[in-house]
């Protein structure tokens, strides 16, 4: 796809990727074989009809193509920005093999955008409302798509959001760059559309239980809170000042708004060297941002190889063009700070690989040698863990592994009318992957409420 | 929206705010906090939960103006609304039957302390208060703490009301004449530190509530993170009580100061543009 220049846009927080042209998009539309047997559905998680979508394309029908992928995924202009389309339809692709699969991700977008820029009204969609109320806690990807599939099947949806603004991951944690706000706005306004209604600033289990909306007038909930803590390495430094947690750096510029301080009141500390620790996509996120921010350099330390990085393919690209420095093999073993408690470096581990370990990725171990790197900021980017906290409040709930919420497929949990879905019952995956589980457990709600009567 | 229906003047720069707010109304305990933002381009930031009215749904908050936040919420007239207030964040004080609790309160501590009292009171505790400030204008509270605490101790630094000196003069008197089954502290850091120190000689049990940067108070963000016995915690799920002869008080404070540059930029911006009189408040 193509791209803004490098040097230009590593120093603003404008859209980087510019999307395809109407001849781009009717030419790579060509190129689909329309299989029968179809690969690319089988990799998405929520198997749109790809060849479908791609036929009306081509055919030069871009609000048709829209309406079959919205059958499948009410987030189509999300989706075709934030999918990791190589490990799913793209990759399945039977181009491919051959030569460069079908840019499918890439045409989704384009007929997204295509609605978008024709200011075409939506549809009014017909619901026949049935008076049953449903809460949905959290408005992230699962959330929002649970909510507007119940309320398209005639339920009263309210969700519940803890923050001051919905949309969860996609507003806090993915950068505008990426991800323009706008785009969520309009996605979570259609879905206003519905009839669904959206409460803000409202904590599961403390502002109310889930067993008082239950008490009060709710007939099932759905939990889609996201895996939302940050896991950290546990190493000596890492309180310092300036040592950041990737869902904080991102949570001050994405939702506050820190890189217009002191228009906005929130500030983020603008630095000169940066260390980001991880390999996934919110560490080539906080890395592009700390850039944006103005920093001279950007290292990613990531303890494996480019290949085993579990980002992106065109985030790593991405980050590279704007002079992101990868520093591969390493593992931070110390944050040296200043006499002030500042961070001044990070000392690593020069990293071996060994052999493959349950993910199939070839571990690392210690080389024995270490060094060090001058930076006078560090971004911890390894991932996230479920909160305890609010899976906590919800008394006699099963729980798995580091506090998740134990669900069937469908995401049924063993407390009857509690239904979960997304990174709280899988650990942190993929917004895609949320969306479906939203979708399966929004079909499970309307089961379970049939078979009450 | 979080409408103010009463905001009163209780010491110099300090104000208290009640708010309307039915569900945390309902839902706070001692020690809870809310995370606030004011406006539209706001940042958000913790304040204790100093009182709360269930059957009036209402909560009430007390802050001091220090930065550009502060003076704009401090601003704010009775029938305005803030736009977002979200609680009742983290733990709930443990309150026990201890015996003979002392409370000790600097500054705009007090409005921690305050809940706290009232729920120990309700156990059936034995609770003297000691609350120091600079001068007497400064003291916040005494009335009310005296009214349900069985002593009150004041202190000044200039000896205006009550001693001359500070709270840790006080607490020493205390703890040698009487017996003090639990110390809870809240305050600025480095007087929490010094009740730390002071009660860790004589092995007293002390409870700490401590005040670090925010930013969404759900444990999301790690923004709030202190170390307590060499552990990392999350003040905002994990506290804001700790144990304080346990708590990092160093690190707290080195946290606390680090974006200081900013917050004087963001207030000289305030109040050389506004010189403080604007009417749009942001
Ligand atoms: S304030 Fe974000 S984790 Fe505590």
């Amino acid at each position: 796809m193509r791209a803004r220049d490098p040097q230009k846009r590593r120093r603003d927080f404008k859209e980087v990727a510019l999307g395809l042209t109407q001849a781009q998009a009717m030419k790579e539309a060509k190129r689909c074989l329309q299989c029968k047997k179809p690969k690319c559905v089988a990799g998405c998680p929520v198997e749109i009809d790809i060849p479908k979508f791609i036929a009306a394309i081509k055919a030069g029908d871009f609000k048709g193509g829209l309406g079959v992928i919205r059958n499948y995924n009410m987030l189509p202009a999300i989706c075709g920005r934030v999918c990791p389309q190589e490990n799913q339809c793209q990759g399945n692709c039977i181009l491919s093999k051959k030569s460069k699969p079908v840019a499918i991700g890439a045409l989704e977008r384009f007929v997204a955008d295509y609605e978008i820029k024709s200011k075409a009204k939506d549809e009014p969609v017909t619901i026949k409302p049935n008076g049953i109320k449903i809460a949905v806690i959290g408005s992230g990807p699962a959330g929002l798509t649970a909510a507007a599939d119940l309320a398209k099947l005639g339920y009263e949806v309210t969700i519940f959001e803890a923050l001051h603004e919905p949309g969860g991951v996609l507003t806090y944690g993915i950068p505008e760059f990426r991800l323009p706000k706008a785009i969520i706005h309009r996605e979570i306004e259609r879905i206003k559309k519905l009839g669904v209604k959206i409460v803000v600033n409202w904590v599961v289990g403390r502002t109310e239980t889930i067993e008082e909306l239950i008490a009060e007038e709710f007939r099932a909930v759905f939990v889609g809170v996201g895996a939302g803590s940050p896991k950290y390495m546990k190493i000596p430094g890492e309180n310092l000042n300036n040592v950041y947690f990737a869902s904080e750096f991102l949570t001050r510029v994405n939702l506050m708004k820190a890189h217009q301080f002191p228009a906005y009141d929130t500030p983020v500390k603008r630095a000169k060297r940066v260390a980001v620790v991880g390999g996934g996509n919110v560490a080539m996120d906080a890395a592009r941002t700390a850039m944006r921010l103005g920093a001279e350099k950007v290292y990613i330390v990531y303890r494996r190889t480019e290949e085993e990085m579990p980002c992106r393919l065109e985030e790593v690209e991405h980050a590279k063009e704007e002079g992101i420095e990868l520093v591969l093999l390493a593992n931070p073993k110390e944050i040296i700070g200043d006499e002030r408690g500042y961070v001044k470096a990070i000392k690593c581990d020069k990293m071996i690989l060994c052999e493959t370990d349950e993910s199939g990725r070839r571990k690392p171990s210690c080389s024995g040698e270490e060094f060090i790197l001058d930076v006078d900021q560090v971004i911890m980017a390894i991932g996230q863990t479920s909160n305890p906290i609010l899976v906590k409040t919800i008394s006699g709930l099963d729980l798995w592994g580091a506090g998740y919420i134990k669900t069937d497929y469908d995401g049924k949990t063993n407390i009857p009318g509690i239904f979960a879905g997304g990174d709280i019952s899988t650990g942190a995956a993929t917004v895609i992957s949320a969306m479906g589980a939203g979708k399966r457990a929004a079909r499970a709600i309307d089961g379970y409420i049939k078979s009450l009567r | 929206m979080f409408k103010i229906l009463h905001r009163e003047t209780v010491a110099p720069q300090v104000i208290s705010m009640t708010i309307e707010a039915p569900y945390i109304a309902r839902h706070a305990k001692a020690g809870n906090f809310v995370v606030i933002r004011i406006n539209e381009k706001g940042e958000r930031f913790p304040l204790t939960i100093a009182d709360s009215d269930k059957e009036q749904g209402t909560i009430t908050l007390l802050f001091q103006k220090i930065g550009k936040t502060t003076e704009v919420l401090g601003k704010m007239k009775t029938g305005s609304s803030i736009r977002d207030v979200v609680g009742p964040l983290g733990h709930e004080t443990p309150i026990q039957e201890y015996g003979h609790c002392v409370l000790v309160g600097g500054g705009i501590g007090s409005a921690t302390l305050f809940p706290i009292l009232t729920a120990l009171k309700e156990k059936k505790n034995k609770a003297t208060t000691i609350l120091g400030a600079r001068t007497r204008d400064f003291l916040v509270w005494p009335d009310k703490f005296s009214k349900h605490a069985d002593e009150t101790l004041l202190t000044t630094d200039d000896g205006s009301s009550g001693r001359k000196g500070l709270v840790t003069d006080v607490l020493k008197e205390v703890i040698e004449t009487e017996t003090v089954h639990v110390v809870i502290a809240v305050g600025p850091v480095r007087m929490m530190q010094a009740v730390s120190a002071l009660t860790k000689n004589y092995s007293i049990k002390t409870l700490v509530s401590l005040n670090p940067l925010m930013v969404e108070g759900t444990g999301m963000c790690g923004a709030c993170r202190v170390t307590v016995g060499g552990v990392t915690r999350f003040a905002c799920v994990e506290g804001p009580e700790f144990d304080a002869h346990e708590v990092d008080f160093q690190e707290l404070a080195n946290r606390l100061g680090f974006y200081r540059d900013e917050e004087m930029e963001s207030l000289q911006k305030y109040k050389t543009t506004c010189k403080g009189k604007c009417k749009k408040t942001n």
